[in-house]
């Protein structure tokens, strides 16, 4: 047997979900267990008690409201990808999906688990972060809402209680015209990202108007390349203010791990960043950067 | 004490109900308890893909669900595929192109491609690449994996 004894439990509603969290002491909330159950078998984590989500129905589900799409926390990844209204209004997140592990791991992974577990190179959180997502969290005292940006507290800490419960995930759409771009490197598909780049924007003749960057992989906790982003507006993205922001992105920190070292994820974010605006250049209709 | 759990899934169609202590995964409880030890365990951390099993007609990693949450569900492993005597189009592709040396990354392989070609009825020879590329096989170079599911995409799909 490889994970550790844990009492196990599997509530069918929000309210028997209240009730146990309420009752139990050093618990884990159990998603798509894409990542925990990992995390179980090899015994870095031992709870005593596992509390699973799989029964809540109302935990799932993709709700076009709009100019908001809002996401059940235990909406699988397989079903994402395959959401028509995550391709009409969020298309850049189905780019990202590719690269989130394997089909076999995405028809149980979850956006909520992923957010929840926080990996730095972990694509769905960043997506979040692009555009600024709202997430609401059930806790000991009622429900509160937390903005992405307050999400991240530390390496795959994120701002979450040890009894709070990740609901649901509200992410505002660019409306009108816009391009993206999603890229990533790792070292085979699926594997983890050394560095993943997002980009969404608008244009307005070949200015920038609006735009958004994203980075994961590249430092502890994915991060919004905001230098970048208020040096672009109202400025055209030629080609030497592209190489400028490829530069600022580069000049980041970054981290190294045993298999990567920081200059290397560092000249990373700056290809990567320039490849995600030039394919968001070419979505918006802009003109290929010379 | 041991937490347990009384439950019933049916596996290649036919219904077990059994009491499962509730950390055990999948794949251990398809081995262990049931005897099915077509279903291979090689990494138990959801990298290698071996123990890819179909649960509900979606392709999963059987070590990384535990086997409570199968319950009532509706599990296809390695065994429960051929027709009697006869090959899944997958198996016999995997047969004609030599795509197998050691066996080990096979169940894996031939269940993710059960399900990948299911969904995606044109696969290329680059969607098959992608497919497996969550399954890792230390023997074959992949060429051979990659020949077989192409034939068995191009037969299961009707074309010639
Ligand atoms: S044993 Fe499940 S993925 Fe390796
Ligand atoms: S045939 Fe030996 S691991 Fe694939």
């Amino acid at each position: 047997m490889k994970p550790a004894p844990f009492i196990y439990h599997n509530p069918g509603s929000m309210d028997e979900l209240a009730a146990i969290m309420g009752s139990v002491e050093d618990v884990k909330v159990l998603a798509g267990g894409q990542s925990l159950v990992p995390m179980l078998n090899m015994r870095y984590a031992q709870p005593e008690h596992i509390v699973d989500l799989n029964r809540i129905t109302d935990l799932s589900g993709i709700e076009d409201n709009g100019d908001r799409v809002a996401i059940g926390a235990m909406t699988r990844q397989s079903a994402l990808i395959k959401s028509d209204v995550i391709a009409a209004k969020l298309p850049i997140m189905i780019d990202a999906l590719q690269w989130v592990g394997h089909f076999q791991t995405r028809a149980r992974g979850t956006i909520g688990g992923s957010l929840c577990h926080l990996d730095p190179s972990a694509e769905l959180p960043s997506i979040c972060l692009l555009y600024d997502a709202n997430l609401t969290v059930h806790g000991p005292d009622g429900e509160r809402q937390i903005p992405m940006t307050e999400w991240p507290l530390a390496y795959m800490m994120p701002n979450l209680g040890e009894k709070d419960v990740l609901v649901k995930i509200e992410i505002p759409v660019w409306s009108g015209d816009y391009g993206y771009g999603f890229q990533e490197y790792a070292r085979r598909h699926g594997d983890f990202a050394i560095v993943a780049a997002g980009a969404l924007l608008k244009l307005k003749g070949d200015i920038v108007e609006k735009v958004a960057i994203v980075l994961a992989g590249a430092q502890q906790v994915p991060y919004r390349l905001s230098e970048a982003e208020d040096y672009l507006a109202g400025k055209p993205l030629d080609a030497n203010n592209l190489s400028h922001v490829s530069d600022i992105a580069q000049q980041q920190e970054a981290m190294s791990d045993a298999y990567i070292e920081s200059d290397y994820r560092k000249r990373l974010a700056g290809v990567m960043t320039r490849r995600a605006l030039e394919a968001a250049i070419e979505r918006a209709g802009g003109a290929k950067p010379s | 004490m041991s937490d347990t759990r009384e439950i019933s899934v049916t596996v290649n169609g036919e219904t077990h109900k059994d009491t499962v202590e509730t950390r055990m995964h999948l794949g251990d409880f398809l081995r262990l308890q049931l005897r099915l030890t077509g279903t291979h365990l090689g990494c138990e951390h959801g990298v290698c893909g071996a123990c890819t099993v179909l649960v509900d007609g979606e392709a999963v990693r059987s070590c990384l669900m535990l086997a409570v949450q199968a319950d009532g569900k509706d599990v296809t492993t390695i065994e429960g595929i051929a027709n009697g005597e006869e090959l899944h189009p997958v198996q016999r592709a995997f047969r004609e192109n030599h795509a197998l040396q050691c066996g080990f990354c096979t169940p894996g392989m031939i269940i993710s491609l059960i399900a990948f070609i299911k969904e995606n009825p044109g696969a290329t020879e680059s969607d098959i690449r992608t497919a497996i590329s969550g399954n890792l096989c230390r023997c074959t170079g992949y060429q051979s994996i990659v020949a077989a599911g192409v034939q068995a995409a191009s037969e299961m799909s009707g074309a010639s």
